[in-house]
């Protein structure tokens, strides 16, 4: 798995069969390849295969207790953990009927403002940009460039600093707790991540506009969108599942549409509707369905960059949506901020029940999807967790299929380049998605993109 | 420092084996000092941020994640012969993270909780920390680790001196910020006394209980703790989840988890024998000579 990164094109069965292979996919969260059977210029088989280590997570929280599980979901992803901690309590909370503070759940908002920021300034900066200005790494593109990366640095620096000041640390924080926080921060706590957000408006509104002048490959394959809508709120923590399909279901009851499939002549588990399809989720999703909801800085950047239809049909372009995202969350942490008053208590005494524990939140990536069966003791019996990337894999694969034959001609270091970019722009998370493993697209599929 | 930068850069590798990405993120969070740390290594293995890659050889590699399948177990040992210095970085690598939680049950049974066909799932029966595979010159500790102390380990190796971090408990951490004690004043269950430092006291300091996660300081009692919360009156499982979280493999905790009946939610027929082995714990004073 060590080596050369170039893509290698070899002749199985020569003027027949050809296998296209990306062996490691690079500046992705996780350990991914990618495979491509083609068959005179027609691509009958991709495989995004994850060979990221099992580490069995939904067994491991069994005998556990929501605080626990709080815990522990949160090692699934450490570019994300906030994600699973938030979906994971909001889940025990329902269950538990815990109404919080409101002074609480603006510290939930503010406190997923933050991983949004660092998240998101993580992929637009240091993982997706080098694809954009072509370079292997924001290292070797800071040579060049070293005013990008040092904005997209202080804007990461800025979502770490505002975790770090509710949670004690960007990676795994540990105060979120099943009733609340185990403390709320003071105002004064706030004066220094205050101060930051300031420049990290203007650094976000530059991001915007930067991005927004990057001309993506063409591409327009576009999936149903699932996102969470709030009647109020940018969808972080809370709102109803929807759909440019017309779906509306509570963010529990994922179930009543979804369901994780184990397809014949495969090793995989695939998200899929009940009738089979693929969808997307992410920045992509939220912007289609929910752009109205965003502070007025943020959409008035989204309309300035004249590309929300490109948004919705070229997943290229995903990376203008982190970015209008970006700055969305940095102008509503400010917002939260100016207006925050500590709770009278940072977290409400409750009772456990036994029942399901389901909820689902919106990560960076996309829906992210917990179940829990709890019994009377407050413990783990079963859990699901359906992360955004497996998700989005279907889809993905969809539009590798549809893509891949326009650039299969290419030298093979350039094909490689262009496949992996729009890997990329999925923003994957592979340890989030590590049990579903080994996926194809079956002939049919591929028929239909090509 | 004239005499520094006219060294050759060293050759760092970054990889990973089972687990989040959260430590390799760590580097990435050192964002002030990342552009200038360039200047004195050549990151040369980086996957994850970049899509250059090499093979080896490196002057340090460090090592994310802990040996679960075949292919880890394999690939560790090529990794350390292409390094001069091994570093683990996290307690996934440095003492098998919270997976390793499953070394205690039936790895079919969790196999087959997880996987609808778990005959092509390929892992190990056990999760492991890197050190019982194969030499590691340096443990980070830490679910994740220290900025701090990951930066003295690059500026250590950078200036060919020993790494300085400190070998002490959580507790001393509180005592020198002024932290009350969560587990004196308000009764909580608290492992700041086993636990090395590392992390700022951060769980006493928000006001809950030490989890352990920069696992066992050197020489830890963890069994008279255990006995504390025993005469508080827990008992059995209730004492093992304490010890049971995500350095719940490393000697002194993996001892009384097994002395108060297991992790929760174990099951029955590990696939291979518990023994507490004596401690793994090599501090990272005094280990990693950047010769």
């Amino acid at each position: 798995m060590q080596g050369d990164d170039g893509g290698t094109l070899v002749a199985d069965a020569p003027g027949i069969d050809h296998e296209f292979k990306v062996g490691y996919i690079t500046r992705v969260e996780g350990e991914g390849s990618l495979s491509l059977r083609v068959r005179d210029g027609a691509v009958v088989e991709a495989r995004l295969r994850i060979f990221e280590a099992p580490r069995y997570f939904e067994r491991l929280v069994v005998g556990r207790t929501g605080d626990e599980v709080v815990d522990i979901v949160a090692r699934i992803c450490g570019i994300c953990p906030i994600a699973y901690q938030m979906t994971a309590v909001h889940a025990f909370e329902d269950l538990y009927g815990i109404e919080i503070d409101p002074s609480v759940r603006a510290l939930r908002r503010l406190l997923y403002c933050g991983e949004y920021i660092q998240s998101h300034a993580l992929h637009v900066y240091l993982l997706h940009a080098p694809d954009y200005l072509g370079y292997p790494s924001a290292l070797a593109m800071a040579v060049d460039h070293r005013a990008v990366v040092e904005q997209g640095l202080a804007l990461k620096r800025t979502g770490n600093q505002l975790i770090a000041a509710l949670g004690g640390r960007p990676v795994h924080p540990i105060s979120v707790r099943v009733g609340g926080f185990s403390k709320a921060p003071r105002r004064s706590d706030l004066d220094g991540v205050r101060a930051a957000l300031d420049a990290a408006v203007e650094q976000s509104l530059a991001t915007v506009r930067l991005v927004a002048t990057w001309d993506p490959p063409a591409l327009e394959h576009p999936q149903p969108l699932v996102a969470l809508r709030h009647e109020a709120e940018y969808p972080y923590n809370d709102g109803r599942i929807v759909s440019t399909d017309g779906l509306d279901l509570a963010p529990g009851a994922w179930r009543e549409a979804f369901e994780e499939h184990h397809l014949e002549g495969s090793n995989a588990l695939h998200a899929r509707t009940h009738d089979g399809r693929v969808y997307l989720l992410g920045p992509t999703a939220r912007i289609a369905l929910a752009a109205d909801r965003l502070h007025p800085l943020a959409a008035e950047a989204l309309e300035a960059t004249g590309l929300r239809d490109a948004i919705r049909t070229n997943i290229h372009r995903s990376i203008v949506a982190r970015a209008v995202e970006l700055l969305h969350a940095c102008a509503e942490a400010r917002d939260i901020i100016d207006g925050y008053r500590p709770p009278s208590e940072p977290k409400v005494a409750f009772t456990p029940r036994a029942g399901v524990a389901a909820w689902s939140t919106e990560a960076p990536r996309g829906l992210l999807h917990h179940r829990y069966e709890v019994d009377e003791q407050g413990h783990v019996t079963h859990a699901q967790i359906v992360p955004p990337t497996s998700q989005n894999q279907g889809a993905i694969e969809a539009d590798l299929a549809a893509f891949a034959p326009a650039v299969l001609g290419l030298p093979h270091a350039e094909a490689t380049h262009q496949l992996e970019m729009l890997i990329r722009a999925y923003d994957p998370c592979i340890s989030c998605a590590t049990h579903f493993l080994d996926l194809r697209i079956q002939d049919e599929r591929s028929g239909k993109g090509t | 420092m004239p005499a520094v930068a006219a060294r050759p850069r060293l050759r760092v590798g970054i990889v990973k084996m089972a687990s989040c990405d959260g430590c390799q993120l760590t580097l990435l969070d050192l964002e002030d000092e990342l552009l200038a740390l360039a200047s004195r290594f050549e990151i040369v293995e980086f996957p994850e941020a970049s899509s250059l890659r090499s093979a080896g050889p490196y002057d340090v590699l460090l090592v994310e994640g802990s040996i679960s399948t075949p292919d880890q177990a394999a690939e560790i040992v090529e990794l350390r012969r292409q390094a001069k210095l091994l570093v683990t970085i996290g307690a996934c690598a440095s003492y098998g993270g919270i997976q390793a939680l499953r070394n205690w049950s039936s790895h079919d049974v969790f196999r087959a909780a997880v996987y609808a066909h778990p005959e092509y799932v390929e892992s190990l029966a056990t999760a492991t920390p890197v050190s019982e595979h194969v030499k590691v010159d340096a443990e980070l500790h830490g679910c994740p680790i220290s900025p701090e102390q990951l930066r003295e380990v690059l500026v250590s190796v950078a200036v060919g001196r020993r790494p300085q971090i400190r070998e002490e408990s959580v507790c001393l951490e509180c005592k020198r910020l002024g932290t009350v004690c969560v587990m004196v004043a308000r009764g909580m269950p608290c492992l700041g006394p086993v636990t090395q430092s590392g992390c700022g006291a951060l769980c006493p300091t928000f006001g809950r209980g030490c989890y352990g996660c920069f696992g066992p300081r050197e020489q830890a009692n963890a069994a008279s703790l255990a006995r504390t919360f025993e005469l508080e009156g827990r008992e059995g499982e209730e004492v093992s989840r304490l010890f049971a979280g995500f350095t719940g493999w490393a000697g002194p905790f993996r001892s009384v988890i097994g002395d108060f009946g297991g992790p929760p939610g174990m099951t029955s027929g590990a696939t291979s024998p518990i023994t507490a082995t004596t401690a793994t714990t090599a501090t990272t004073e005094g280990a990693g000579d950047a010769g």
